[in-house]
């Protein structure tokens, strides 16, 4: 194998400049045009080839997973997360490894003149070191997809908790997904610092959005409701759908909570808690959106 | 009783137990379950699938469509190689807990099925079954 690296070594040596004009062009065709700028193309290329060629001298060929072909990976991983951010296919990210093939072939093909066999052997060397450094772009870039998704899953748990005022004193929390604890815990602090914040008397906790209600959720709720309470705000529920009402019942779960069919009820409700009342203008009554809410 | 159709999921993290909820649910309508009877199944799945994963360490659920004649039903069955429970009948007391639930969640999902069975053996595991047929 000593001999491989020599020549391969040899070729990047003395073609560094055409290698990498020629492998940006064909990177360049396999993507769309406007995916990457062309210059930022060219100085990834060519750091590559750099990092490849000082790999090469100083390790061996076999394996990239050595200490000499620490500057080839990082390469990889940076030049693979950044385009896995910005939208690339698993092919596209992988053809900044695989559009080397062809140039590289050509070089040794030069190289090696007429002799078949030689050739062979070095495009056989070449070839599997290429497929590994492909084969590890690929799991970088699964890793950095994985990594996106986990952010984006952190950012929506925060985002589809907001606790919002629909009056002097009434905040509205709209539960939307799956409770599961991490999400509750976010839930709850939130709920608990704008009671804090807005010296709320009332909060409204919404779970029409909340697929399932088992005794964990229940549980979750009954807890975010006490907290509420030591910090002085009462809680109201709405949204409890009949058939998920008639399931508490079977699983023997009792909500201690004054709960309201609908957000509009319950608003309706703490309107009144506040000693507020809405006055139809042409009727000079009373109005609320129906008569449960009085009560 | 026919198996019409089987499918076993894995049971090993929070986002199993969603998996779990969303592919009953997906069964359940399949077979033509009404609204509330979807609803019961559901949660009757969430709770021991959340058992089988904070008390047995972990397991599987094989989700079957079954029948009897024209008679269709929807059977889950949880397993894992857990603890086990040494007191079955205390378990499905109600508020009974060891690990600070409501305690109410294998006699929930008694009272949520049709049909209901649990065998247990301490160090070797727990299996529990539930149907709800249409
Ligand atoms: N798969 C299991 N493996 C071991 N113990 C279990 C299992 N499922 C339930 N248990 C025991 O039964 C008790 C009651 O369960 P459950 O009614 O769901 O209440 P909770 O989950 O609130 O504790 C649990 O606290 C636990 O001790
Ligand atoms: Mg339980």
């Amino acid at each position: 194998m000593a001999r491989s690296k020599a020549l391969l070594q040899g070729v990047l040596d003395k073609n560094a400049d055409p290698l990498v004009a020629r492998w940006v062009e064909l990177q360049r065709k396999a993507l769309k045009s406007g995916q990457l700028e062309a210059s930022e193309l060219e100085s990834q290329s060519k750091k590559f080839v750099k990092a490849l060629q000082s790999a090469v001298v100083s390790g061996d060929i076999e394996s990239i997973n050595t200490p000499a072909w620490a500057e080839v990976r990082d390469l990889l991983e940076e030049v693979t997360r950044a385009r896995a951010l910005q939208g690339f296919s698993p092919s596209e990210t992988a053809t900044f490894v695989f559009a080397l093939k062809e140039p590289l072939f050509e070089y040794l093909r030069r190289e090696c003149g007429k002799d078949a066999d030689k050739l062979a052997d070095e495009i056989m060397t070449a070839s599997t070191l290429l497929d590994q450094i492909g084969l590890y772009t690929t799991e970088m870039y699964q890793k950095s997809r994985e990594q996106i998704i986990q952010r984006q899953q952190e950012e929506m748990m925060e985002l589809s908790t907001p606790v919002v005022q629909l009056w002097r004193g009434i905040l509205a929390l709209p539960l939307i997904g799956t409770l599961d604890s991490a999400r509750t815990q976010i839930v709850m602090e939130n709920l608990l610092q704008e009671i804090v914040k807005t010296e709320a008397e009332i909060a409204i906790i919404d779970i029409t959005g909340v697929p399932t209600v088992d005794t964990l959720v229940a549980q979750h709720l009954l807890k975010t409701v006490e907290a509420a309470r030591l910090m002085g705000a009462d809680c109201l529920i709405s949204g409890i759908r009949p058939q998920i009402a008639q399931t508490l019942v079977h699983l023997g779960v009792e909500l201690n909570v004054v709960s309201k069919a609908t957000m509009a009820d319950a608003l309706s409700l703490s309107f009144r808690r506040i000693g507020k009342v809405v006055i139809d203008r042409k009727t000079k009554k009373e109005s609320g959106i129906s008569e449960s809410a009085a009560d | 009783m026919n198996i019409e159709k089987t499918e076993t999921l894995n049971i090993r993290s929070g986002e199993d137990i969603v998996r779990v909820r969303q592919n009953v649910r997906t069964k359940a309508l399949a077979i033509g379950l009404s609204l509330v009877d979807q609803t019961r199944i559901i949660t009757a799945a969430s709770e021991i699938a959340r058992n089988t994963l904070d008390y047995g360490g972990g397991g599987t659920v094989q989700v079957d469509i079954v029948s009897v004649s024209v008679r269709k039903g929807l059977r889950l069955i949880f397993n894992d190689t857990g603890p086990g429970i040494p007191d079955i009948a205390r378990a499905l007391e109600d508020g009974y807990t060891s690990g600070g639930g409501m305690g109410l969640g294998l006699s929930g999902a008694k009272r949520l099925c049709s049909e209901f069975d649990i065998r247990s053996e301490v160090g070797k595991g727990t299996t529990v079954t539930l149907i709800r047929w249409k």
